[in-house]
């Protein structure tokens, strides 16, 4: 791809006081494309998702989202430039509504849009009109996750980040998820940038594919060429596909 | 063998107990009750008093006694899921209470408009119903803090000092009447709340109460100590009363207010006008949380309590978030404040002690976090039970913190723990915090 990619991170390492978890990593997404990042726990795949959103700061190396250096900036201000985030282990607002929830979503952008929006989502997750009223904590986890990425596509994002939607998910749940973020992707040109453990759905679903192993990319590739690597078999699947 | 063998194992369990219980209240009561010092001279002398020691002893053992009986004989799971009272009678009942629910607040608004002109009114329950609804009007300004915004706020009546030293102030230096220092009073207690809030930004939870409890004593200490200008411990007096909107005074003569509008003169009217002022000051504390929750802002308040990350991952500044729950909260404090002075007339630190942060934290957290409906509800049985115990005075805090134990067992998330829901598509649907507990919210 000859264009300019719509995220580009670059030698990006990040510490927790002394303990360095990003070891100088490099990825691109370009505009339209899924691309997901898998590895295993504790490689530093949702640090990296958090140093993409400001919270924690990079130390070292760049962040530049659609031209725009976006390294120091505060999460809140990052969050307004198209960048939504369903973060890991969902964080819905259990004591409000499914509605407050959408609310809070939108809080970034124009409330002229947010009847548009709303029907949107709920088109994509039509569980959700249907427990609008109901609060957040009282969703299974399935419908949690729904509402964690239906809150973020509020915000009108063009790239959207999904940190690990399938995590405690039921087979056919995780199935719904992903059918809908490429149905997100397919249908309004969205880009998304997806950490993953279930490396197997997540490979089949991006168009490429980076893979972490303690704070650093080790390979990348399309995720079909991923999937066929012996190595990553071996890694990531056997026995974990489903 | 072992179904013989079974009662009489039960029965040496329960007598263990019972000799158990026996020596710890020994313990704890021999030297609590059973040792009692007298003033001799040349020091102190032990009089033993062991027959109050064996009588509390007996009781103690005695209730032990019951609970095996009565209380712990049900067999676990008989009686879990079943009640006393038949299912539709419970079901009915639910209703009722929802209907009176609804009655309740107007009709309690009513009642309150009325209040100084029934027949039975007197200067005490004026007097009382003021103190009340003042903290009524604290319990709805930290409601926005805490309940609203989650932030642990052990340190409120700072505000209030602020407030209630800026109008004695303002009132003794340049002579402003009460109207006009009343939103300067909430201006300064507000921009204390943003100077308290920028260092605890980083804080949560008990850092941030330990913090907030830091800067109330932090005010009281300074008020004690700056003496030129807030009169140290002696206080400021001779505060000026609020007169009637600024037309007339209170005070007997021609000129007054019962001269002004003909009526015969009444020591009362001043009370009844403070009565109506607070009133007034309470529900504006009031209407403007319940506006503010249905704009984003107060969203947002919301959206921080339940979880601070999930809110700066969706482009909120916590930052403004936070400073502005503190600054709202701390205003109406400052209202509170002022209104406080100018009822008094005289104003000292010991006022604004951590006694009073805690009361309102109480009541707070007794009404059920985020429920304004709760906060009267708390502020009526605490400030009005402390009255009508006042005669027990000795046993008042022991009656106090037994029944913040038994609602916080019944009831921990406070009286009124449902959460009305901000927005709707299409009906309006109560949320009841019971349903929801159980996972059923609809």
């Amino acid at each position: 791809m000859s264009a300019a990619p719509l995220l580009a991170v670059s030698e990006v390492e990040t510490f927790y006081g002394k303990i360095q978890a990003l070891r100088g990593v490099s990825l691109e997404v370009f505009d339209g494309e899924i691309v997901t990042l898998i590895g295993a726990n504790g490689a530093g795949k949702s640090t990296l998702m958090m140093t993409i959103c400001g919270t924690p700061q990079a130390r070292n190396g760049q962040i530049v989202y659609n031209g725009a250096d976006i390294t120091r900036l505060p999460t809140h201000q990052i969050m307004q430039l198209g960048i939504a985030q369903s973060p890991e282990g969902r964080r819905i607002f259990g004591r409000m509504t499914v509605m407050e929830n959408l609310r809070i979503g939108a809080s970034v952008t124009d409330p002229a849009y947010f009847d548009e929006d709303l029907e949107r989502v709920f088109a994509l997750f039509p569980l959700l009109k249907e427990r609008q009223n109901q609060r957040g904590g009282t969703l299974s986890g399935g419908e949690q996750q729904m509402l964690a990425i239906a809150r973020a596509l509020m915000a009108r994002p063009r790239l959207l980040l999904l940190d690990e939607p399938s995590l405690g998910l039921a087979p056919l749940v995780i199935r719904q998820i992903f059918s809908a973020i490429q149905e997100l992707n397919e249908q309004q040109g969205l880009t998304v940038f997806l950490v993953e453990q279930n490396a197997h759905h997540a490979l089949r679903l991006a168009h490429r594919g980076y893979v972490m192993v303690n704070g650093k990319i080790t390979m990348s590739g399309t995720g079909i060429e991923l999937l066929a690597r012996p190595e990553i078999r071996a890694a990531y699947l056997e026995g974990g596909a489903h | 063998m072992m179904q013989h063998k079974a009662p009489q194992t039960a029965l040496r369990r329960m007598v263990t107990d019972l000799v158990t219980t026996a020596v710890i209240a020994l313990v704890i009561f021999g030297v609590m009750v059973g040792l009692k010092t007298d003033t001799i001279p040349g020091g102190l002398e032990l009089t033993p008093r062991w027959l109050a020691t064996i009588e509390i002893v007996a009781v103690v053992v005695l209730g032990r006694l019951m609970l095996h009986l009565i209380w712990w004989r049900r067999k676990p799971g008989v009686g879990a899921g079943t009640t006393w009272v038949p299912a539709r009678v419970l079901r009915g009942w639910a209703h009722t209470l929802v209907h009176l629910g609804k009655l309740a607040r107007p009709a309690l608004l009513v009642f309150a408009l009325v209040m100084p002109f029934l027949p039975f009114t007197d200067r005490y329950l004026l007097d009382l119903s003021i103190l009340v609804l003042t903290y009524i009007m604290l319990g709805w300004g930290l409601n926005i803090v805490v309940g609203l915004a989650g932030l642990l706020d052990l340190g409120y009546v700072a505000f209030y000092a602020v407030g209630a030293y800026s109008y004695a102030l303002l009132a003794a230096h340049f002579g402003w009447s009460f109207w006009l220092c009343l939103p300067l009073a909430g201006i300064l207690a507000s921009f204390w709340g943003i100077i308290l809030g920028f260092p605890v930004l980083r804080l949560r939870g008990d850092y941030l109460a330990i913090v907030t409890l830091a800067f109330g004593e932090i005010i009281r200490i300074v008020l004690l100590n700056w003496y030129w200008f807030t009169g140290g411990p002696d206080g400021l007096s001779g505060i000026p009363r609020p007169d009637f909107f600024g037309i007339v005074g209170f005070e007997r003569g021609p000129g007054g207010f019962a001269d002004t509008f003909g009526l015969e003169y009444s020591s009362l009217h001043r009370i009844i006008f403070l009565y109506f002022l607070i009133l007034a000051l309470a529900l504006l504390t009031n209407f403007v949380t319940m506006r503010l929750r249905r704009l984003p802002i107060g969203r947002a308040w919301e959206a921080l309590r339940e979880d601070e990350i999930a809110c700066r991952s969706l482009g909120l500044n916590t930052t403004t978030v936070k400073l502005s729950a503190f600054a709202t909260g701390a205003m109406f404090a400052g209202f509170a404040g002022a209104f406080f002075a100018t009822r008094q007339g005289f104003i000292s630190p010991e006022s604004f002690t951590f006694t009073e942060s805690a009361l309102v934290l109480a009541i707070v957290v007794l009404g059920g976090m985020g429920s304004q409906m709760g906060v009267v509800i708390a502020a009526v049985a605490l400030i009005g039970g402390f009255e009508v115990f006042r005669e027990f005075a000795q046993y008042r805090m022991l009656i106090f913190g037994l029944a913040m134990v038994l609602i916080m067992i019944w009831k921990p998330r406070g009286l009124i723990s449902g959460r009305e829901p901000t927005i709707f598509l299409g009906a309006r649907k109560s949320i009841s915090a019971d349903l929801v507990s159980q996972g059923e919210g609809h």
